[in-house]
């Protein structure tokens, strides 16, 4: 077998910066956007970028609970950072979708349903918590009886170029939730970034045939048993540096007989209502749909938006919500989050991304709610009584 | 005539800068549909001919500050099928309702030299504490894409797609990063009305709260965090204390740091 006999999956390659250049480039030349981590405005978001160097080169983020800013890093990695306010969704699921328009004529009326063709995207630096979110989504928007078809199209069109993370963030607790800091599956290919003394090196694993032909388009260099190992440790060490971490023992459980608990009222007092943890949850996925006429009523239009739970609207029915309470709310996002999903899409809804936390203005923590529910959990108190006899 | 077929849309001034007029009269392009749909009865920003009611919609800007106003407002609720009262002056009273938190008598010997003209109330007050009105347009200005489509669900017998939701929402739909964790601003955005687009957060600003309260604004949180984050008692009297002063939950926050100082 020479270098150039065609390589199969997961067998790791190392290409440098300059390679992954090249990489997007190929991409582009069979008509992907690539879209990416970029630093805009002192934030990293995400969009659309040329090539490597519009990444966040040699940025790291400082993330806790409603704090984040970005900080220089020694060296000039492409990935020295997390997730930040923006999650894959705004691609998959736009914040805002024309479903249709109707136009009345002199009987009737005339329906447009033209919505567009998802176009061709490669997603640069998709974390394993994110890959996650991707496979949740999957599931909730096309794995069911309807499916919703611009999703699904639109993850027909991209390819996804995942990272591993090496260098966890102070709100991430993937490690809990069992969705990183090494991604398992649902990508083309994945990297992780070497970055020491022997220089600047991207391990390479594809996921996917799509993956293996858009990276048979370079001379990889085979990845040494060195790089192999440095990136096991690298990933192991991150593992055990989570800035969160989550005891998901009985979780589901924990939550559905404390439905009562008076603790959420402590947490009720606190929350805003604003929808901030909803909207920049990656797997968060409610809707509204919205109708509007113009002045003469001769032309109508349905948008959906993103929605939250968080909103009165949301459980409005005739005679007023359904949760007029912060806590109550609050409650059931939690609840749906981490007990009830496993019933209804039989997965945690949480992938340990640590935006929730990050991303409220009053630094709700999703992991110390979970914390106060089990200390003041009545079957444990309970226990401990008995015990104490 | 034809025109007389039309509805008529009424536009009738109170304490006021005539801002929310003048966000119909922005519309521009649109205004033409608008003179299209329905005939224009009173606009005091173009005309001033009024043409006699009843009045399909009466679009209502400005506050009750005097006891002529206080008459005024019940013959043109008389005259309107519905009642809009639209901006923060309509609705909540207003910047002038700074001065429900004063002696409104001490301003008027302050400044004016014959006080015996002047005939005013003592509170700035929304139009909604007057008569019962149909729907509140919020905002300092109103936007202009609102207030069409409040005419529009009016005129089609609809309810207007307005949400009363956080600005939050707004900001997360156009993508812009939360001002207050990324930057440390103290924004009001998390209790404050949706409706204005996140247009200040957007340029790095901290939102002001010219659209007044949410639907379940949780002013006491924010307010703690706030002072978290190095806001003094005095800073939040005022932030809660400007276009929406006189609004329950606002006026509620202000008094109690009011009281801290």
């Amino acid at each position: 077998m020479t270098n150039k006999a065609r390589r199969s999956l997961h067998e790791p390659a190392v290409i440098s910066t300059a390679q992954l250049a090249q990489f997007f480039a190929g991409l582009s030349e069979s008509g992907y956007r690539i879209i990416g981590p970029t630093v805009r405005d002192d934030v990293i978001i995400l969009d659309e970028i040329a090539g490597p160097t519009d990444l966040p080169v040699g940025w790291t983020d400082r993330q806790d609970a409603a704090a984040y800013h970005l900080e220089r890093m020694p060296n000039s990695a492409l990935f020295g950072y997390v997730v930040g306010p923006q999650s894959w969704k705004k691609y998959l699921y736009p914040p805002r979708l024309e479903l249709w328009q109707a136009a009345r004529n002199k009987r009737a009326f005339e329906l447009k349903q033209k919505q567009p063709e998802p176009p061709k995207l490669a997603f640069v630096g998709v974390r394993p918590c994110e890959l996650a979110a991707i496979e949740i989504l999957d599931r909730v928007l096309t794995g069911g009886e309807f499916s919703d078809e611009y999703y699904r199209r639109q993850r027909e069109n991209t390819f996804i170029i995942a990272v591993n993370c090496t260098e966890p963030g102070g709100t991430c607790f993937c490690a809990s939730m069992g969705t990183g800091p090494r991604a398992r599956h649902g990508y083309d290919i994945v990297l992780t970034e070497v970055v020491d003394d022997s220089g600047h090196r991207l391990l390479v694993d594809t996921g996917s045939e799509a993956g293996l032909s858009a990276m048979s388009k370079l001379t990889a260099e085979r990845a040494s048993n060195e790089i192999q190992s440095r990136a096991d440790e690298l990933l192991s060490r991150a593992a055990g540096r989570m800035g969160r971490s989550l005891d998901t023992a009985d979780l589901r459980e924990l939550l559905y007989r404390n439905i009562e608990n008076v603790y959420w009222d402590r947490v009720g007092k606190r929350c805003l209502t604003c929808a901030n943890c909803t909207l920049v949850c990656p797997t968060c996925f409610c809707f509204a749909t919205e109708d509007t006429t113009d002045l003469e009523a001769h032309r109508a239009r349905r948008e959906r938006r993103w929605d939250s739970c968080f909103t009165m609207d949301f459980s409005y029915i005739h005679g007023g919500s359904v949760r007029p309470s912060a806590k109550s709310r609050y409650r059931q996002w939690l609840t749906h989050k981490l007990a009830a999903w496993h019933d209804q899409f039989g997965s945690s809804g949480c992938v340990g991304c640590g935006r929730c936390i990050t991303w409220c203005p009053v630094g709700i923590d999703i992991t110390e709610e979970v914390c106060a529910i089990r200390e003041h959990d009545p079957a444990q108190a309970t226990v401990t009584e008995e015990s104490n006899i | 005539m034809p025109g007389e077929k039309k509805a008529k849309l009424a536009v009738w001034k109170f304490a006021s800068c005539d801002g929310c007029q003048l966000s119909l009269l922005d519309c521009e392009d649109e205004l033409l549909a608008v003179a299209d749909a329905v005939q224009i009865a009173s606009f005091p920003e173009v005309s001033r001919a009024v043409v006699k009611g009843p009045y399909r919609i009466s679009l209502v800007e400005g506050s009750i500050t005097t006891p002529h106003d206080a008459e005024r407002i019940h013959k043109i609720r008389r005259n309107s099928r519905y009642l809009v009262s639209i901006g923060a002056c309509a609705t909540a009273g207003g910047i002038q309702a700074l001065r429900n938190f004063a002696d409104t008598r001490q301003f008027v010997s302050a400044i004016y030299a014959n006080p015996k003209y002047i005939s005013t109330l003592q509170n700035s007050t929304p139009i909604s504490d007057h008569v019962p009105v149909d729907f509140e347009l919020r905002g300092c200005p109103v936007n202009k894409r609102q207030l069409l489509e409040v005419i529009s669900a009016f005129l089609n017998r609809r309810k207007p797609l307005i949400s009363s939701h956080s600005v939050c929402i707004e900001c997360k739909l156009r993508g812009v990063a939360c001002v207050m964790v990324a930057r440390g601003l103290p924004c009001l955005g998390p209790v404050t009305h949706a409706g204005c687009g996140a247009i200040c957060p957007a340029f790095h600003r901290a939102c002001y709260s010219c659209y007044g309260p949410m639907e379940t604004p949780n002013t006491e949180a924010l307010a703690q965090r706030l002072k978290q984050m190095g806001i003094t008692g005095d800073e939040l009297v005022r932030a809660f204390r400007s276009y929406n002063a006189e609004a329950d939950e606002y006026r509620r926050e202000s008094t109690i740091h009011e009281r801290e100082e």
